[in-house]
């Protein structure tokens, strides 16, 4: 076990290496001056050149990477061109309030795919089978951005039960959380019902049945308890669902977390808090994928033989 | 299902490129007067902020959708499928490289890469398709190089090999054939990931502008009115899950009648 998790982890380091990079790069990518872009049309050559010197953009390439790269070990991502404000600052104050939410969103994306993959599997075949099917897949297709303002239109202006957007309450986190955990309980009914299926195709639960086990007890006891395992994982591997979901959500109802502070700084071009962002987002993601692996490895033994 | 993805997508296909003569009035034209006005018989849809009718710019938006689906699929599956077919097929040091790269993009959630790809190139519809093509051609990489590791062992690769059939000759005509109905199954997903991608974007801000009547910023001009007009945000939004669903049964019903296992059941 000691060998596949030190093995996993270093595979880790070019992966994070290589979002780095890419992060880096991110802003190198502006047409013509960086500096320029940021501060638009009207700026000033000397505000332009004093920017640029504040970025570090006058020195070499590869110094800038370097002084990137020491920056992030120190867990410094620069400073806001918006409100002068550290970045990790800007961020750290925004995490939990996307940590609330994309929790929040996996347990009712977890509470809505749970009955309706055992009985879609249960009932394989049946029309039951075919509308919770159908219902997934009409939770993938149709976007959190319509999903959302449909709910609001419904549940806050309608109806006037929830606050229309912002933080505090838990009435507050209703909407934001079942737009978001939507799409998530389509992809997790399917894979329940997938993963059901192949153990009640097992021998042990012909088996339990045979002893007498009731049907409803085969299930939920036994098969339903080991396939279990794959969805958790599949729970873990789909985070990044949530997180880019987030910055949507986030977005439609002025929830204060790091996907709505990645949309308003690229509409200010506060490229230093967007670069803080996207590296936070897909540091999260890549760490969230890890432990996901390290623990069906740790579930599983196969797995951890197999890869090593 | 399959049946219904397809009449979906035809239908759809058929509107968008008939849109230029059965639009009842001009996408662009405006009737300020009338500007929010809700679902009428002149205007099944309604009308904008602006007084536009909704239901020639739905019909008019399904060109857009349409248009970066296809080239951001046409673009996505080409590179990957060269990268793809080169990585297994050769192995070694390319493998790593081209594996290495598929990694590190696949560390980027769902569309992030190019929410900040847009956001730093410019938003509009040229940069939307490169963005989204350079994070698409991913999956259809890692699908052709996992059938491209498995067809190189096979009996007629090595036949062909042995006949002395050069590597494009036996990648063409040999290997990549095989890796075919998994492109097309991941092909067909793609076309709904894109339209729905493009849409987000637009829906950002960072896609389409306006005035080109695209679904996702119609939504998003939608946003400030959703308690005085609704209509403007229920359209556009059912047009885009419609189609996306409709490209989702299509990839679903593909898959189960390639899938191999179902034969052997």
């Amino acid at each position: 076990m000691l060998k596949y998790l030190l093995r996993r982890l270093l595979l880790t380091i070019p992966v994070l290496l290589g979002v780095a990079t890419l992060v880096f790069a991110l802003i190198h990518l502006i047409p013509g001056d960086p500096a320029q872009a940021m501060l638009g049309e009207g700026a000033s050559p000397e505000d332009i050149t004093q920017l640029r010197e504040r970025l570090g953009l006058d020195r070499p390439l590869l110094v800038q990477y370097a002084s990137f790269l020491q920056g992030l070990l120190r867990g410094d991502l620069g400073v806001s061109l918006r409100n002068d404000l550290p970045v990790t600052q800007q961020i750290l104050e925004r995490m939990p309030a996307t940590a609330e939410l994309a929790f929040a969103s996996m347990t009712v994306a977890v509470l809505i795919a749970l009955p309706l993959g055992i009985v879609a599997a249960v009932w394989r075949g049946t029309l039951v089978d075919f509308s919770a099917m159908t219902l997934s897949l009409v939770g993938i297709s149709v976007p959190n951005f319509w999903l959302g303002p449909l709910l609001a239109i419904v549940f806050a202006v309608e109806l006037g039960w929830l606050p229309v957007g912002g933080r505090g309450t838990l009435g507050h986190l209703v909407l934001p959380a079942v737009t978001l955990g939507a799409a998530l309980a389509a992809i997790l009914a399917r894979m329940t019902r997938a993963s059901l299926l192949e153990e009640l195709r097992e021998p042990y639960v012909l088996a339990a049945r045979a002893k007498g086990v009731s049907r409803t007890r085969a299930v939920l006891h036994h098969a339903l308890r080991n396939s279990l395992i794959p969805i958790v994982t599949i729970l873990g591997l789909q985070f990044g669902v949530v997180l880019t979901g987030a910055v949507i959500t986030e977005t439609i109802f002025a929830w204060p977390g790091i996907g709505r502070l990645l949309i308003q700084s690229i509409s200010f071009r506060d490229y230093p808090t967007v670069q803080g962002c996207v590296l936070l987002i897909a540091v999260t993601y890549v760490g969230v994928n890890l432990i996901t692996d390290l623990m069906y490895g740790f579930l599983d033994p196969r797995i951890r033989v197999d890869r090593s | 299902m399959i049946r219904i993805g397809a009449v979906i997508v035809l239908v759809t296909v058929i509107a968008a490129i008939a849109a230029p003569w059965v639009v009842p009035y001009d996408p662009a034209s405006q009737e300020l007067w009338l500007r929010l006005d809700r679902p009428s018989v002149a205007h099944p849809f309604g009308l904008d902020e602006l007084g536009r009718d909704i239901f020639s710019r739905v019909l008019a938006g399904a060109r857009i959708s349409l248009l970066v689906g296809l080239t951001v699929v046409s673009i996505s599956s080409f590179v990957g499928i060269l990268l793809g077919s080169v990585a297994g097929y050769f192995g070694g040091w390319i493998d790593d490289v081209i594996s290495r790269a598929i990694d590190v993009l696949l560390a980027f959630p769902g569309i992030l890469l190019a929410i900040a790809l847009v956001a730093v190139l410019g938003p509009n519809l040229t940069n939307v398709v490169m963005a989204l093509s350079f994070i698409g051609w991913v999956g259809y990489a890692r699908v052709v190089r996992g059938q491209v590791l498995k067809a190189r062992e096979l009996e007629f690769v090595q036949a062909a090999r042995a006949l002395g059939a050069g590597t494009p000759r036996i990648l063409l005509r040999h290997v990549i054939p095989t890796a075919m109905p998994a492109v097309m199954v991941q092909a067909t997903l793609g076309m709904a990931g894109a339209i729905l991608a493009e849409a987000s974007l637009s829906f950002l801000g960072l896609g389409v502008q306006p005035p080109t009547p695209s679904w996702g910023t119609m939504l998003n001009g939608g946003r400030l009115h959703l308690l005085d007009a609704p209509h403007l945000t229920i359209f556009p939004g059912a047009a885009i899950a419609a189609l996306v669903l409709g490209f989702n049964f299509l990839g679903d019903g593909l898959r189960d009648e390639l899938d191999p296992k179902r034969y052997r059941a």
